[in-house]
C-alpha cells in the first residue's frame, strides 16, 4: 500500500526504524489528511499526464476521422480548401532533428568524455557550469541570434562554400537564402548539445570506479580505460542521452520557427526553406479559422506528443539502466 | 601497438575531446557576446518603465511585458509548487515498489514533452471553456512545465535530509505530517528553493506555450482573465518584425531576459553550494 509507506527514507533506514511502532489505528487525523494530500498530488500529476493525451486526442478527433492515414502521407496543406496533409512538417521535423543529431552527437560525447574522464579536475566544474548555462538560454534568444548572426553567416560564407565544394550533391544545391533546413539543423544542434553532454556526463560518472581500476591495473592508458571499461559499461545510458537530445530537437519550437523559412514543401536540398510540426503550430494555431483547421493542428500536436513520449520513455529507461532512477533524472 | 604508440593515441584522444568541449562552450560565448554588444546600447530607463510605442514611433519600452512575465511566473509557481513539493516528498519517502517508479517515469517523460504541446493542452482546457486568451491560461501552461522539475529536485533534496532528524521527531511522538512539514521540508529548504529557481529559469524564457494562451498584449495587464504580455513573446514579435527599432528592442529584451535567467540559475547554484556532491 502506498499510503503505508511514508516513514523511512531508503532501504538502509528501514532497518533503523522500529517495525511499525505506530499502528494504523492510532494515527491522528492530521496524518491522514497529510497522506491524503500527498497521494492527491501524486495522482494529480498522473492524471495531468493522462489528461494531456485525452484532451489532444479529443480535439483532434475530427481531423483523424476525416483524413485518417492520408494526414500523414500527403503533402497538400491548404487551409482555405480544407485539405490537410502533414507530410512536409513531419519531413521537416525529422530532417532538421537528424541533421542536429549528426552535428551534436560527436561533439557532446567528446565533451562529456573529456569532462568525466580525461580533463584535469580543476577544469571540470567551470566547464560543466558553462554548459549548464548554455542549456538555460531561452529558445527565443537562440532564435534571435539565429536570425541576425547565424543566418547571414550561412548565407554569405558557408552556403556558397558548400555549393562550390559539394555542390554536385543534391543536398547542397539551390540559392543560398541563409534561412532553411541547414540553419534549423545548426541551431538545433547548438541547443541540444548541452543536454546530451550533461546527461552523458552523469551517465559516465555513474560508472563504478572499480571498472576503471580494473582496466588501469591491467596497464591500460587513460583512453583505453575509457573505451574498454567506461564507454562499454555506460553504452545504453549514452544512447539514452542521445535520445533525450533527439526528443528536445523534435519538439523545439521558437528558434526553429525563426530560422527555417516556414514553407510547407518537401525539398531534398538543405539550403531550401522547410517547416516543422512545432513551427506550424506556433505560426498557424491562433489564425486557424475553421474547426477542422484547429483539429488538424491539434492532431499535429498529438503526433508530436506521442513521438516525444516514446523517445523520452525509451531514453529514460536506458539512462536509468546505468545509474538508477535517482541519477540522470535531471536535464 | 608499442607502449609509446598507445600513449600517443591516448594523448591525442584527450586533445580531441578537449577540442570538442571548447567547441561546445563556444556558442555560449558567441551568443552572450553578441547580446551584450547589441543589447547594452539599446537599454535605457525608458525600456524598463514604458509601454511599447505604436508602429513607426521610435522608443518605448517593455515594462508591461516584464510585469506580465512576472505575473504568469507567479501563477505557475502557485499552481505547480505545492503539487511538486508534495510529490517530491512522496517519491523520497515512499517504500512502495510500483507507484513511485511510475510517477518518476511520468515526471521525467513529461519533462521531455515539447512545451508547445502544453500550450495546446492549456488552450483546450482553459482557453476554449473561457472563450478567451488569458493570463490564467498562460500561467497554467507554465505551471505544467514547472511541476516535473520541482518534483524531481524536491525528491533529491528530501532524500539528502539525514534520517536521524526524522527519527528524532518521530521518537518525540510528533505525528508524521508535523515531522514532514516542520522538520524535513525546512531542512531541505535550500535545495527545494534551488529546484524552484531552476524551474523558474526555464519557464521565464518559454515562448511557445504562451503563443496561444497568453497571446500577448501591448498594454498593461487588465486582469487575469485577459490576454497579457510576456517578455519572450515580445522578443519574438520584435525579432520577426521588419523594423530596425524593434530589432534593437528585441536585443535589449533578450539581454534582460537572459540576465534574469542566468541570475536565477546562479542563485540556484549558490543556494545549495556544498550540499550537493559532484554535480
Amino acid at each position: 500500500m502506498a499510503a503505508d509507506s511514508l516513514a523511512g527514507v531508503g532501504t538502509a533506514d528501514d532497518l533503523a526504524l522500529p517495525p511499525r511502532a505506530v499502528g494504523r489505528s492510532r494515527r491522528g487525523v492530521g496524518d491522514r489528511v497529510y497522506r491524503g494530500l500527498i497521494l492527491a498530488s501524486v495522482w494529480l500529476v498522473l492524471a495531468l499526464a493522462g489528461g494531456l493525451l485525452l484532451a489532444l486526442g479529443w480535439e483532434s478527433w475530427a481531423a483523424i476521422r476525416t483524413f485518417g492515414l492520408r494526414f500523414l502521407i500527403t503533402s497538400h496543406w491548404d487551409p482555405v480548401a480544407g485539405e490537410f496533409g502533414a507530410l512536409p512538417f513531419i519531413y521537416g521535423t525529422l530532417v532538421s532533428s537528424l541533421l542536429a543529431l549528426l552535428i551534436a552527437v560527436p561533439l557532446s560525447l567528446g565533451a562529456a568524455i573529456f569532462l568525466a574522464e580525461l580533463a584535469p579536475s580543476w577544469v571540470r566544474p567551470p566547464v560543466a557550469f558553462l554548459i549548464e548555462m548554455l542549456a538555460a538560454v531561452p529558445s527565443v534568444v537562440y532564435g534571435l541570434w539565429g536570425i541576425f548572426v547565424l543566418v547571414p553567416w550561412l548565407r554569405d560564407w558557408v552556403q556558397p562554400a558548400l555549393a562550390r565544394t559539394l555542390g554536385f550533391l543534391p543536398l547542397f544545391q539551390g540559392p543560398p537564402y541563409g534561412i532553411g533546413m541547414l540553419a534549423a539543423g545548426l541551431i538545433l544542434a547548438i541547443m541540444i548539445v548541452p543536454y546530451i553532454t550533461s546527461v552523458s556526463r552523469e551517465v559516465l560518472l555513474a560508472v563504478p570506479g572499480s571498472q576503471r581500476e580494473a582496466a588501469l591495473g591491467l596497464g591500460a592508458t587513460r583512453w583505453e580505460t575509457t573505451r574498454i571499461a567506461v564507454l562499454r559499461y555506460g553504452r545504453s545510458g549514452l544512447i539514452g542521452a542521445i535520445l533525450l537530445g533527439l526528443g528536445r530537437a523534435l519538439g523545439e519550437t521558437m528558434a526553429v520557427t525563426m530560422v527555417i523559412g516556414n514553407r510547407p514543401e518537401v525539398a531534398l536540398s538543405l539550403f531550401a526553406p522547410g517547416y516543422t510540426m512545432a513551427s506550424v503550430l506556433a505560426n498557424e494555431f491562433t489564425e486557424a479559422t475553421s474547426d477542422l483547421y484547429v483539429s488538424a493542428l491539434v492532431e499535429i500536436g498529438l503526433l508530436l506528443l506521442v513521438v516525444t513520449v516514446a523517445v523520452n520513455g525509451l531514453a529514460r529507461l536506458l539512462v536509468w539502466s546505468v545509474g538508477g532512477p535517482a541519477r540522470g533524472g535531471r536535464a | 601497438m608499442s607502449p609509446a604508440g598507445r600513449r600517443l593515441v591516448s594523448t591525442s584522444v584527450s586533445a580531441l575531446t578537449c577540442g570538442a568541449a571548447v567547441l561546445v562552450v563556444c556558442p555560449l560565448l558567441l551568443i552572450s557576446g553578441f547580446l551584450l554588444y547589441q543589447g547594452v546600447s539599446a537599454i535605457n530607463v525608458d525600456f524598463f518603465l514604458h509601454l511599447p510605442k505604436p508602429v513607426g514611433e521610435v522608443g518605448g519600452g517593455v515594462a508591461n511585458a516584464i510585469v506580465g512575465s512576472l505575473i504568469m511566473i507567479g501563477l505557475a509557481v502557485l499552481i505547480g509548487l505545492p503539487v511538486g513539493i508534495l510529490g517530491g516528498v512522496y517519491l523520497a519517502e515512499s517504500r512502495d515498489r510500483r507507484l513511485p517508479w511510475v510517477l518518476r517515469f511520468v515526471a521525467d517523460v513529461m519533462n521531455g514533452v515539447p512545451s508547445i504541446v502544453f500550450g495546446i493542452f492549456a488552450y483546450t482546457v482553459v482557453v476554449l471553456p473561457m472563450r478567451r486568451f488569458s493570463a490564467l491560461a498562460g500561467g497554467f501552461a507554465l505551471g505544467l512545465i514547472l511541476i516535473p522539475i520541482v518534483l524531481r529536485t524536491s525528491e533529491e533534496m528530501v532524500r539528502l535530509v539525514p534520517s536521524a532528524l526524522r527519527e528524532a521527531g518521530l521518537g518525540l511522538g510528533l505525528p508524521e505530517w508535523k515531522v514532514s512539514l516542520r522538520i524535513v521540508i525546512p531542512a531541505a529548504r535550500a535545495g527545494i528553493i534551488t529546484g524552484v529557481m531552476v524551474a523558474v529559469a526555464r519557464i521565464a524564457g518559454e515562448t511557445a506555450p504562451l503563443l496561444f494562451t497568453a497571446l500577448g498584449n501591448r498594454f498593461w495587464h487588465q486582469g487575469l482573465d485577459q490576454p497579457i504580455a510576456a517578455l519572450p513573446l515580445q522578443i519574438y514579435a520584435y525579432a520577426i518584425a521588419p523594423y530596425d527599432d524593434w530589432h534593437r528592442q528585441a536585443w535589449a529584451g533578450a539581454l534582460v531576459l537572459i540576465t534574469l535567467v542566468f541570475l536565477a540559475s546562479l542563485a540556484a547554484r549558490l543556494a545549495t553550494r556544498g550540499r550537493i556532491v559532484a554535480r
